[in-house]
């Protein structure tokens, strides 16, 4: 026997007890996964967003346009390095509950701006040069099943062509993978230049531009520059770092950040206090066999280090049970929504973070019973007076 | 007489109840030679667990000194103390407090944790302790398995498995019939007699006392003593 297994005793003498605090922690702990996960999953955009990236949309709304003109007066701004521009399509393949971003983009530029899309050389030059090419995120063909040389039509929920047709026909050239798996790959990209000329309204105007700056030193000067060189305009912009944007277009949705702590704070108030309860239970229970283990040597550190080991055995055992199923559902949440909310991964990080709340966890609920463990009088615990 | 294992030196002891302090012993002086077999009778609230919390080092005295082979423990700070138990002294309670979820080898085993002894040494130790109360066979039984004697018997391997050299016995039999009761006390006068044992037993039973050498009567915090051997 060692000391280890002593408290794996301690801790299952009442299996019944036990089993029903794990299930709490274990509950728990899936909870934060899951929503760890999801949180992580929507600021993928923000995590992976370039320092050095600038977003410029209309400043009464990113949603209306502004003029094509403006990508060429942008690019000699001092301090721009590239600048690309892309249109909300609105699109959907067969079935329109199937979200992805479909956007209509000058090839070669946002190609160039976005480094973190790896695509064969050869995909890229097909892009380029086919006006009706088409490429996609890996996370959409794999939803849909597309390969390399399937036509592809799709439809917009917002624009027609000038034929009447809400159609538009692509050939699929190239799947775009991420650098990383926390690069969201749940969109399509095809020409601008097409778009353009067979949409029945929107003209020369682009959505929005993306700006590449020399240095992330510059991005100051150029969000400034560029916005007081498109002022009193019809169409006056608005310049944020891509982060910024991402983090802005998140917020939308309200807070999620605080919605989801919200929740997980309250699942684990609530752990705090059942499995406190239970230790501080458990410790009253074995006061006179404490008492004992004081008679025959244990120290009282050596006791508190028992309180404390069977605490965080308990937080451990339910935490890593609650992060397998979390991390099995992220599996399934990422099936079910086919990356629709960005990439559901269970990222190393949230280990690392889940590891620290089961430390945390164990300490805080065994520590006032450990204290009360360490403290115990063995003349009096043992009616020896 | 052999060299004193532990000498009370006007040892005094009193409790705070409230506001006010009850005496227990006032300058109590008492010299326990290596393997004595003592016998501690008195009545109730006499002092006689008080003494024994004093000799096992788990209370401490309000003055005096406690002498425990030739060397000072009264003034030894609480973790010093509990090494000194580690080492030094096997308590046997009268309700064998034996932890319920570990085998009898396991509760023997306890102190031994506390020890650097390897698995396979601590073992060893484990099954010799077993084997001297008689009890190899039930070495994976839990004490609810065991009889009120088995457990104490468990109780006294658990006590003597580190060789500590002083026994405290707290009305060891005081759980047990008479039977079972002459077995136990045979048993610890041949952990005195064979292995050298230092015992000192605290009884109401007359019949428990005779098998020790001698017997100190405590009384309003003062011995009288009988030579049980005479």
């Amino acid at each position: 026997m060692t000391l280890i297994e002593l408290v794996r005793k301690n801790l299952f003498r009442k299996p019944l007890r036990t089993i029903l605090t794990v299930f709490a922690i274990f509950i728990a702990f899936a909870i934060f996964g899951v929503l760890a996960t999801f949180q992580n999953a929507m600021n993928a955009g923000i995590d992976t967003a370039g320092a050095d990236r600038l977003i410029v949309t209309n400043k009464i709304n990113f949603t209306l346009q502004m003029p094509i003109a403006y990508v060429q007066r942008t690019r000699g701004v001092e301090g721009v390095k590239i600048v690309t521009h892309a249109d909300w399509f609105g699109g959907y393949y067969q079935d329109p509950r199937i979200f992805f971003a479909a956007i209509a983009v000058e090839p070669a530029s946002y190609l160039d701006i976005y480094p973190e899309y790896l695509l064969p050389p050869a995909q890229r030059q097909a892009f380029i040069s086919d006006r009706t090419a088409l490429l996609a995120g890996e996370t959409v063909a794999k939803q849909f099943g597309w390969k390399v040389g399937d036509r592809i039509p799709l439809k917009s929920n917002i624009f027609q062509q000038k034929n009447g047709s809400d159609a538009w026909d692509f050939t699929l050239v190239g799947i775009i993978k991420g650098e990383t798996a926390r690069v969201d790959t749940n969109f399509v990209i095809f020409q601008y230049e097409y778009f353009k000329e067979t949409r029945s309204f929107g003209g020369d105007t682009i959505g929005w531009m993306i700006v590449k700056t020399q240095s992330p030193k510059d991005n100051a000067n150029v969000m400034k520059a560029v916005d007081v060189m498109f002022a009193n305009s019809p169409f006056e912009t608005e310049t944020q770092t891509e982060q910024a944007f991402a983090k802005a277009f998140l917020e939308q949705a309200g807070d999620l950040g605080f919605i989801i702590s919200a929740v997980v704070g309250a699942a684990f108030a609530t752990i705090l206090l059942i499995v406190g309860n239970t230790m501080m239970l458990t410790v009253r229970e074995r006061t006179n066999e404490i008492a004992v283990m004081k008679t025959i040597g244990f120290t009282s550190q050596r006791i508190f280090g028992l309180v404390i080991g069977e605490s965080l055995l308990l937080t451990v055992i339910g935490g890593a049970l609650g992060l397998l199923v979390a991390w099995l559902l992220s599996f399934a949440l990422q099936n079910a929504t086919g990356g629709a909310f960005g990439p559901m991964t269970f990222t190393p990080g949230i280990a690392i973070w889940s590891v620290v709340l089961m430390a945390m966890l164990g300490l805080l609920t065994g520590l006032i019973p450990a204290l009360r463990a360490m403290r115990i009088n063995v003349v009096t615990a043992l009616g020896r007076k | 007489m052999s060299e004193a294992l532990i000498q009370l030196k006007g040892v005094t002891k009193s409790y705070t109840r409230g506001k006010q302090s009850v005496p227990i012993f006032e300058r109590l002086d008492m010299t326990i030679p290596q393997q004595d077999f003592v016998a501690i009778m008195g009545p109730s609230g006499s002092g006689k667990t008080t003494l024994l919390n004093l000799l096992g080092g788990i209370d401490k005295p309000t003055g005096g000194e406690i002498v425990f082979d030739a060397k000072r423990m009264d003034n030894l700070d609480e973790s010093k103390l509990a090494s000194f138990r580690a080492g030094n002294v096997g308590f046997i309670f009268q309700f064998y407090n034996l932890m319920p979820m570990l085998t009898a080898a396991q509760n023997v085993e306890l102190p031994l944790l506390l020890t650097k002894l390897g698995p396979k040494a601590r073992r060893e130790r484990v099954n010799t302790a077993l084997s001297i109360v008689g009890l190899s066979d039930r070495a994976r039984h839990k004490p609810s398995e065991l009889s009120g004697g088995q457990q104490q018997r468990v109780a006294i391997a658990r006590a003597i498995v580190s060789d500590p050299k002083l026994l405290l016995c707290d009305e060891p039999t005081g759980d047990l019939d008479r039977e079972t009761a002459g077995e136990i006390l045979s048993m610890l006068q041949t952990l005195n007699r064979d292995l050298g044992k230092t015992i000192v037993m605290v009884t109401h039973d007359p019949e428990a006392a005779r098998y020790a050498k001698r017997m100190l009567h405590l009384d309003k915090g003062h011995f009288s003593e009988k030579d049980l051997a005479a």
